[in-house]
């Protein structure tokens, strides 16, 4: 098993890229930098499918994860924090989506970023992400998982600010950073609690531990759940939940390639690894697997609403990944958490295609974001129209779209489940349905009508080959990679869940499958459900329209409810106030400049009036020299002054 | 003979008589000579115990202090000439090129 021994070289790869551009790549010419970062993103790609295949016959022989330890890296008391991997089936799915998409987002970038300022800088991050997010998938402990936590945290704060000469894109950064602290406070607090009560941060000796403990009844806040509800704190940061799903969209500002990426594809998706990760804790949780639900089933809906007025092509699309993250946590939360990977892992394709054709157009349009000032490109741009058109019908749920397969199961469990219920059903659908609706809006305005933007000045050019083959390996996937969990019902069987089941447990499987009728109907009910968002947008969109004036809930929805705008005024605005009012100008000014100041103040009192001995006066010395010598003789002779000045009072 | 009491009591006041000319003369040569009176004070108070101490250690000491009161005197008239023909007074509050 040479590279499952050697684990540590399918995340090495990406760093040693990302030290070599980073140190180099300044004087390097365009075309020795991204050899550098392709060659080591498809190595470790390589590396990932033979451990995979490695893993597939160690597990055949032993039946449980690989873990290995290389080395301590923290040891305190009984705490015992390693650099230990694992790998398990969970871990083959993630480990070839980051590689296999990031890859295929390097090979674009390559095409997309050819005339940025600072090209060896964004290769250097994007193989720093790529190293921090296979940590992350890697890790088989709680800290390390922490570390690459954090690391794609910066990893993502660096390429949002990526134009850093541009103060929106800083600012989002900033935001992206600061909106994760929350999450990721909440997130240590919850490692903290863990290893409170087990003693321990390995997944294996948690999960172990945890499986034997009693379920905690629904309503109950026992250990588990409050470490499942500060686990899933972190995750709303890091997976742009509610309420913390508001750095998400302004993450757009970083370049698209990276939207794809960091904010589509993979560190997005943290958040469901790592709940997904943790199930055994989550079912034995029940109220927090409520809250997960809830607050997935919320976001999913309330993101699409958003969705469906903007007119930046990117915040669509940031809108809709808030929206199909908050789907995977859905899946999550009723216990379907095969679902909620199989969701990551379809969307990774789709939604990655998505932004890189997106960018594709953006790119075609020479920069144009605002859709209201596109249209009839379809005709033009026919590589980037298909693969979008493939990536719509999927996210949309059109079978055999692989979006078809992960929604359905995703909708199914949650009405089946029996932590899932009719209402969580019903929003859901409600949110397919708003999904669709948004997509083809985006299409219609992109793609079909009439141009709205001035063809003498745009020259609209199809994409250079670097960018186009990325748009058509992962339309290809975005159609095929479903297949993995073909419905019963069609003579297919789920080889995903199957697979899975190992880590993720089998449980669920069965009571998905509550009947082939039922099954039946549900497909048939989400696929009217996207029909009727299709048809709805094909009725609005369909002539040559015309950004209309916004009003009513159209202008609530295109200010994004005013969210942005409350939390401004409930925790921004009391948070500058407190810091400028109270910590500037009181405690920083009047108390730590007030005491540096007051002793200069008081040193420079002391010496004004002391100074006045040192007259220049030569007779003024002469009395000082006096009273200088009277006072030696005083101390000298003092036995003897003593008893004749003080002896009256004896 | 003449008790050594009264040497010391002669000592005292030419001292105090220094001290006070010291301090409060304003002409520098008149301050110059009551640090002389001091010194020479002092030089009888030493005369004084050596003799009736009978040791010669006091007689040495004074003749020391005459050999730096020569050097101080040289000094110090220099410095007081100096002062004369720059300012043209000899007041000591004329002297105040380091005040403030």
């Amino acid at each position: 098993m040479p590279i499952l021994d050697h684990l540590w070289i399918i995340p090495l790869l990406p760093l040693l890229g990302s030290a070599i551009n980073g140190l180099l790549g300044w004087k390097w010419p365009n075309k020795a930098v991204h050899s550098v970062a392709l060659a080591s993103t498809a190595l470790s790609f390589a590396c990932a499918l033979e451990a995979a295949r490695e893993f597939l016959d160690y597990y055949d022989q032993f039946h449980h994860a690989f873990v290995k330890q290389f080395f301590t890296w923290i040891t305190a008391g009984t705490l015992r924090a390693g650099f230990d991997l694992q790998f398990d089936q969970l871990t083959i799915v993630m480990v070839l989506v980051v590689t296999g998409v990031g890859f295929l987002i390097h090979i674009y970038s390559t095409g997309y970023m050819a005339h940025e300022e600072g090209y060896f800088r964004i290769f250097s991050y994007l193989n720093l992400f790529m190293f921090f997010m296979l940590i992350l998938v890697l890790a088989a402990n709680y800290v390390l998982l922490f570390v690459g936590w954090e690391g794609v945290g910066l990893c993502s704060y660096l390429l949002i600010g990526f134009y850093n000469l541009r103060k929106s894109a800083t600012d989002a950064g900033n935001k992206a950073f600061i909106v994760n602290r929350i999450g990721d406070f909440a997130f240590l607090l919850g490692i903290f609690l863990l290893f409170r009560t087990f003693h321990s941060v390995d997944f294996t000796t948690i999960f172990d531990h945890a499986a034997s403990l009693p379920t905690e009844a629904m309503g109950q806040f026992g250990t588990l759940t409050v470490v499942c509800i500060l686990l899933f704190i972190g995750a709303t940061g890091k997976s742009a939940q509610l309420p913390l799903y508001v750095w998400l969209p302004d993450a757009m500002e970083g370049p698209t390639p990276v939207s794809a990426l960091i904010h589509a594809a993979t560190m997005v998706t943290a958040g469901v690894y790592m709940v997904a990760r943790s199930h055994v804790l989550y079912t034995h949780a029940p109220s927090a697997l409520y809250i997960v639900a809830i607050v997935g089933c919320a976001t999913a809906f309330f993101a699409a609403t958003i969705g469906l007025v903007q007119s930046d092509i990117k915040k669509v699309l940031a809108y809709s990944t808030v929206s199909q993250l908050g789907y995977m946590f859905l899946a999550c939360g009723v216990g379907a958490f095969s679902a909620g990977i199989f969701h990551l892992m379809t969307h990774a394709f789709f939604k990655a295609l998505l932004f890189l054709a997106a960018g594709s157009v953006i790119h075609a349009m020479g920069g144009e974001q605002d859709m209201w000032r596109m249209g009839g490109l379809g005709s033009k741009i026919k590589i980037t129209f298909m693969s979008m058109l493939f990536a719509t019908l999927a996210i949309t749920g059109f079978p055999p779209f692989a979006g078809f397969f992960s929604k359905d199961a995703i909708l199914a469990a949650s009405l089946n489940s029996q932590h899932g219920g009719k209402v969580l059903y019903a929003v859901g659908l409600a949110a397919a349905i708003l999904t669709s609706f948004y997509m083809f809006r985006l299409m219609w305005l992109t793609f079909w009508g009439q141009p709205r933007y001035d063809q003498h000045q745009v020259h609209v050019h199809e994409s250079p080959l670097n960018m186009t083959i990325p748009l058509i390996i992962l339309a290809l996937l975005s159609l095929a990679g479903g297949w993995f969990a073909f419905p019963a019902l069609w003579g297919g069987k789920d080889y995903f869940s199957d697979f899975l089941g190992p880590i993720l447990g089998t449980g669920e499987a069965a009571s998905v499958v509550a009947g082939h009728y039922l099954e039946l109907t549900l497909s048939g009910v989400a696929v009217i459900a996207a029909t009727l968002g299709l048809l709805v947008a094909w009725r609005m969109y369909r002539k040559d329209v015309k950004q209309g004036p916004s009003t009513g809930l159209h202008e609530i929805l295109y200010r994004k409810y005013y969210v942005d705008e409350l939390y401004h005024a409930v925790v921004v605005g009391p948070l500058v106030w407190l810091s400028r009012n109270v910590l500037w100008k009181v405690i920083d000014v009047g108390l730590i400049d007030g005491t540096v100041n007051g002793i200069a103040h008081g040193t420079s009192a002391v010496g004004d009036t002391v100074r006045h001995t040192q007259s220049g006066n030569a007779r003024s010395y002469a009395v000082w020299v006096l009273i200088g010598a009277v006072v030696v003789f005083v101390i000298i002779f003092w036995p003897i002054v003593h008893p004749v000045l003080f002896g009256g009072l004896r | 003979m003449i008790p050594t009491n009264y040497y010391l009591v002669l000592s005292a006041i030419l001292f105090g008589l220094g001290i006070v000319a010291f301090v409060f003369k304003r002409n520098i040569l008149t301050i110059f000579m009551a640090i002389e009176l001091m010194l020479n004070a002092v030089n009888l108070a030493f005369v004084a115990f050596s003799q009736s101490l009978g040791k010669p250690d006091g007689e040495v000491f004074v003749l020391f202090v005459i050999i730096v009161a020569a050097a101080e005197a040289a000094v110090g008239l220099g410095i007081i000439i100096l002062t004369a023909r720059n300012r043209r007074s000899l007041n000591v509050e004329n002297v105040n090129l380091l005040k403030l």
